[in-house]
């Protein structure tokens, strides 16, 4: 059941892309150019996500103690805003309004087959298994800064 | 290349992204975030139901462009930047940075910043900076 769960919820996250028009490099990076063709259309993305999530995860944590078909709810219990956060963030950012794509709308947009999407998707693989073998290098300053 | 304002579409979307959030947390009491789930697939110290249910989350993204097209008669419309360096710049970098910073526009944009964590506020105005940014850089500074 879960499986199907988990199946139906990638499909309707990539509607959700589709119909918004985050799968749409053109659409992200007129959204990103502020101080030029911007299209202000996907602040209402994030904006309605929002508006569903929120309440929809509050109203989860308060009223069941497990989700429907697992053991636990998991979610990040992490509270400290660190260098490899940010710089994860900066990196993502810059790709981000280079291509104008993030996994999600590259996933979706993948079996459309454009050039461009054919190029990206696996250096986005790549880049994922490049960060999974990269060892945390803030840590040996914060060990320094504590000394 | 210009586009339209499309608020109602984009809201729409919007609000089937959250449902599609409420409902795998619901069920598999996961985050929705899309870095997350497409490199447990291939991480090596995924569990395999962990590795199942994200592989079948990232099968559901991929089918959803090929459904548009069998009930609407054509694939959604799109313009992909086809210069194959900056393409394959931008995906090292948008690979790299989300998964070394713990999420990317699902994970901390719309999760995390749902569940009010302050972790993931930062990282969504860090990378919204980045990317308004770089724009800036490649079309009006550089580009022109």
């Amino acid at each position: 059941m879960k499986q199907f769960f988990a199946l139906l919820s990638g499909l309707i996250f990539g509607f959700g892309l589709i119909l918004s028009g985050m799968a749409n490099p053109a659409k992200v990076l007129n959204f990103l150019d502020v101080f030029g063709t911007w299209d202000p259309s996907l602040a209402f993305v994030m904006g309605g996500a929002i508006a569903v999530t929120a309440p929809g995860f509050a109203w989860l944590t308060r009223s069941r103690s497990r989700p429907f078909f697992d053991t636990e709810f998991r979610l990040p219990n992490r509270t400290d805003i660190d260098p490899r956060l940010l710089s994860g963030a900066v990196l993502f950012g810059i790709g981000w309004g280079l291509g104008g794509f993030c996994p999600g709308p590259a996933l979706t947009a993948l079996p459309i087959a454009a050039t461009g999407t054919l190029v990206f998707f696996p250096f986005m693989l790549a880049g994922m298994w490049l960060a999974r073998h990269t060892p945390d290098l803030s840590l040996p300053f914060r060990k320094g800064a504590t000394q | 290349m210009e586009t339209s304002f499309t608020p109602w579409l984009s809201l729409g979307g919007g609000l089937l992204i959250g449902a599609s959030a409420v409902l795998l947390m619901a069920t598999n009491g996961r985050i929705a975030g899309i870095s997350g789930l497409t490199s447990r697939v291939f991480a090596r110290s995924t569990d395999s139901e962990a590795r199942g249910v994200s592989a079948l989350f990232v099968l559901g993204l991929l089918l959803a462009a090929p459904i548009w097209l069998l009930t609407s008669g054509e694939w959604p419309q799109q313009w992909v930047p086809s210069n194959p360096a900056l393409m394959a710049v931008a995906g090292l970098l948008v690979g790299f940075g989300a998964t070394y910073g713990n999420g990317c526009t699902s994970g901390h944009g719309v999760c995390g910043i749902s569940r009010g964590s302050l972790r993931s506020v930062a990282a969504t105005a860090t990378f919204m900076t980045a990317a308004v940014v770089t724009v800036l850089v490649t079309r009006h500074l550089i580009g022109g």
